[in-house]
């Protein structure tokens, strides 16, 4: 919003309400988006979300309108006396227990949602995400129970939001787009692809420090931590490209290493792993030719 | 030669003459009160600045302003100058100012280790500032300095002894207002017929014994990782650098309440006085007072819902932190059953009182969906967090102060400040501070990670509104500076000694301002008189 400023806002805020309580889903972000988006995977913790929003809007109602009542009623200029009671045993047990009784009802659904999340046994394929400052690494592990031959490549921040985002640039956030979407920011120079209805577990690590991987459309975040393999995992329901960031403040370009995953129908993507994996061998082959010790391989 | 000069005339009569004598070499409570509230209210201006330096940078898209490094230094310098500089030290000058005179008290119990704890805390923030300065730069790492990424940093040695100094300044504070409380109250003052604001200090007290050594214990293994080849959290060396957060957030979330418990005390004090009717529920309000303390050990993980703990973990946490929705909740309905049936007038410490009541509860409420683990995993490290901690650190903590400030400083000055202004403060800051943090749950939710300088497109209009929020909140502040300026200094109006109408309690039996010395001999207390001195429970 370089250009149009609070009025475009303004205007935008019909859309945006409409958005909100139209429950339309957005993958990636948009401008004025208010909520969380529903994901687009199986494990989402969208409908957690609107439950805890909602009894939070309630209870808040109902404080809140009281305090309104009595800052209406009970004004001194209004004539009004002070009483003198200070106690009721019935009110306080029934502001106790209520709130334990919500409480309750939240901790079942929540529980049922980390259950869920937890359970990355019976995946189809495991991807390793190494965390770098600042770019990912991708290694695709397996797939359908078979190991994947040498396919893994860095993932970093596309080069014209490189030269866009360098101090005093002048150049303009805006002119990124992708198909009509602004990806200033959030593109990549070579996005993960993976296939759709498939469990996919990654295994999350970091290289130097502390990185969190997080893709907003699949619901989670997860802390790729040096020295520690951290598990997750996804099933993408819909084709598209999701977009994410790094979660975890990880040193002067935190806000520049974006995460781009691509889900594409599984003919095309094991067409796609097929393709990588005959690269990489010519790759080998090349190496191997030229007698030259052997560098880490890259995409 | 000491026996002839040990009656120093002087004593019992009025301040030191000379400037350093009075300010420097202050062993007395109300002097040293004043001290920390003009520290605090010094380091609330420059941690504001460096939040305007942020709210700058991310006014629109693209980097305009500021190296990424050096937004980094900004956001981890705004957060240490505001917890450590601002909103600890003057929850100590109140304490200071307003214990001794609570509980009928001649002054701190340790007044030389009161000045101690006072004169540290100058030096640990110049030393922590001047960082800014030096060739590497601040500590840019943010203000939970998770390893590796703060031992990159070349100053996290400045960082960590200022921190060490900071520490040792709170804990002689808090020995200091332990050792008031229960040694010095004049007889009659019961434990059970104490302000609400003189237990919630109590309590923060032992909170601030128990955690700061245990951060002290973090920054020292940080230091010795990064100086003397240890391996606490070098994953490389056998290390584990979520051990860090373990050790970090087993500090920092009694730290939350520490900052945030003396905050119910005086809104616990502030709300009858205008309501003018007792507090409702003395004894359940100190009892969950207490208990959000005890719980506040048991939930440190909730701020690690995403390093990957074990699902019992999470869990254990998520249930603990849930169930201090409910003391938290019972003070909340008791502010309110407090005001109704009252005799209500709306002076500006009322005011921000009542704002306190209405946004803390809402940061209370995004604390609750945090809390969900599963949803944490979406809002984690998000705007959405953000809002969440500045609506309970600045509409809660800070609110709160403001509100201390406008309803003792008669007390402490003599003068009524301007009303008139005051609420021209009130109405301004309240405004702006929802214009500048409400939007931050949208852009959250969206999608925006904390701690990034630049962001995409669809994020800007929410995050310019925020910034238009922060530039006015911020601008408000000097009206506030203008105030008490101009009430310590120009006001023509006197304060009563009773200054509000509905005021009960030690405090306003001695006159305004209030004399050097106070209490010499000890009050005879009427329960009348108090506050709670009436309470049956």
């Amino acid at each position: 919003m370089t250009s149009g400023g609070i009025g475009r806002s303004v205007s935008a805020w019909a859309a945006g309400a409409f958005a909100l309580f139209g429950g339309t889903a957005w993958a990636n972000p948009e401008p004025n988006q208010l909520n969380m988006t529903k994901g687009a995977a199986e494990w989402s913790p969208y409908a957690m979300h609107m439950v805890a929003l909602w009894v939070c809007v309630v209870i808040g109602v109902v404080v809140f309108g009281a305090m309104f009542v009595a800052m209406f009623r009970f004004r001194k200029s209004r004539g009004a006396v002070a009483e003198k009671w200070t106690h009721s045993t019935k009110l306080e047990v029934v502001w106790t227990v209520v709130p334990v009784i919500i409480l309750i009802f939240l901790a079942h659904l929540a529980t049922g949602g980390l259950t869920s999340f937890a359970d990355t046994t019976n995946a189809d394929m495991t991807i390793k995400v190494t965390g770098y400052q600042w770019k990912w690494r991708y290694d695709y592990v397996d797939y359908k129970g078979k190991g994947v031959d040498q396919v893994g490549f860095m993932s970093k921040l596309e080069e014209t939001s490189d030269r866009t985002r360098q101090l005093k640039s002048n150049l303009d956030p805006d002119k990124i787009q992708v198909d009509g979407y602004h990806t200033y920011l959030l593109d990549v120079d070579k996005p993960l692809v993976v296939p759709v209805g498939t469990k996919i577990r990654f295994i999350i690590v970091g290289g130097d420090v502390i990185h969190s991987w997080w893709v907003p459309a699949l619901g989670w975040k997860m802390d790729a931590i040096p020295g520690i393999a951290n598990a997750a995992w996804t099933k993408i329901k819909e084709p598209g490209v999701y977009r994410g960031q790094c979660a975890e403040l990880c040193g002067q370009d935190h806000g520049f290493m974006p995460i781009v995953v691509k889900a594409v129908p599984k003919a095309e993507f094991e067409q796609w792993l097929a393709t990588q994996e005959d690269e990489a061998k010519v790759r080998k082959a090349a190496q191997t030719a030229q007698n030259a010790p052997a560098p880490a391989p890259q995409g | 030669m000491a026996h002839a000069a040990t009656h120093d005339h002087h004593d019992h009569h009025g301040a030191p003459k000379g400037f350093f004598q009075r300010w420097v070499m202050s062993t007395n409570h109300k002097d040293i009160g004043t001290l920390y509230l003009i520290f605090s209210l010094t380091m609330f201006f420059i941690g504001g600045a460096f939040a305007m330096v942020i709210r700058a940078e991310l006014f629109k898209p693209g980097m305009q302003l500021v190296q990424p490094y050096f937004f980094n230094e900004m956001t981890t310098m705004h957060a240490l100058v505001m917890i450590f500089g601002a909103i600890m030290p003057s929850f100590v000058g109140l304490a200071n100012w307003m214990i001794p005179l609570m509980v009928g008290a001649p002054d701190m119990a340790l007044p030389r280790m009161n000045n101690l704890s006072f004169w540290i805390m100058p030096f640990a923030f110049i030393l922590l500032l001047s960082t800014l300065f030096m060739p590497g730069g601040g500590p840019a790492g943010g203000w939970t300095m998770y390893p590796p990424l703060s031992l990159q940093g070349e100053s996290i040695a400045y960082t960590i002894f200022a921190v060490h100094l900071m520490g040792i300044s709170s804990i002689m504070g808090a020995i200091n207002i332990i050792a008031t409380i229960l040694n010095m109250r004049a007889p009659g003052m019961d434990l059970l017929k104490m302000p609400v604001f003189v237990w919630s200090w109590l309590i923060t007290a032992f909170l601030l014994i128990a955690v700061m050594p245990v951060l002290a214990g973090a920054v020292t293994m940080l230091l010795t990782d990064k100086y003397f080849h240890t391996n606490f959290f070098n994953a490389a060396g056998g290390g584990d650098p979520v051990l860090f957060q373990h050790i970090f957030w087993f500090f920092g979330h009694p730290e939350v309440y520490i900052m945030i418990l003396p905050a119910f005390g005086i809104i616990s004090e502030i709300i009858p006085t205008f309501a003018r009717k007792p507090i409702f529920g003395y004894r359940a309000m100190v009892f969950a007072i207490a208990s959000i303390a005890f719980l506040s050990f048991i939930v440190w993980a909730h701020h690690m819902f995403a390093v990957g703990l074990p699902m019992g973990a999470e869990i254990f946490f998520m249930y603990a932190t849930m169930l201090i929705a409910v003391p938290t909740g019972v003070k909340v309905f008791n502010w309110v059953s407090t005001m109704w049936g009252g005799s209500m007038t709306f002076e500006t410490p009322m005011l921000f009182s009542i704002a306190f009541v209405i946004l803390f509860t809402i940061g209370g409420f995004s604390g609750l969906m945090l809390a969900l683990a599963p949803a944490d995993f979406q809002y984690h490290d998000t705007y959405f967090v953000v809002a969440h901690f500045h609506y309970v650190l600045v509409t809660g903590a800070a609110f709160s102060i403001m509100a201390a400030a406008y309803y003792w400083i008669p007390k402490w000055s003599g003068n009524m400040y301007s009303e008139t202004w005051g609420k021209i403060h009130f109405w301004s800051s309240v405004i702006s501070v929802n214009v500048l943090f409400f939007p931050q749950h949208f852009l959250g939710l969206a999608g925006m990670p904390r701690r990034i300088p630049d962001y995409n497109v669809a994020f800007a209009n929410f995050n310019m509104i925020s910034s238009i929020g922060g530039f006015w909140f911020g601008a408000s502040q000097l009206i506030f500076l203008g105030v008490v300026i101009h009430c310590v200094f120009f006001s023509k109006k006197k304060a009563a000694d009773r200054s509000w109408e509905g005021a009960k309690g030690l405090e306003w039996t001695v006159p305004s301002p209030a004399p050097f010395h106070t209490f010499d001999v000890p009050p005879v207390i009427h329960d009348d008189e108090l506050a709670h001195g009436n309470t049956e429970h």
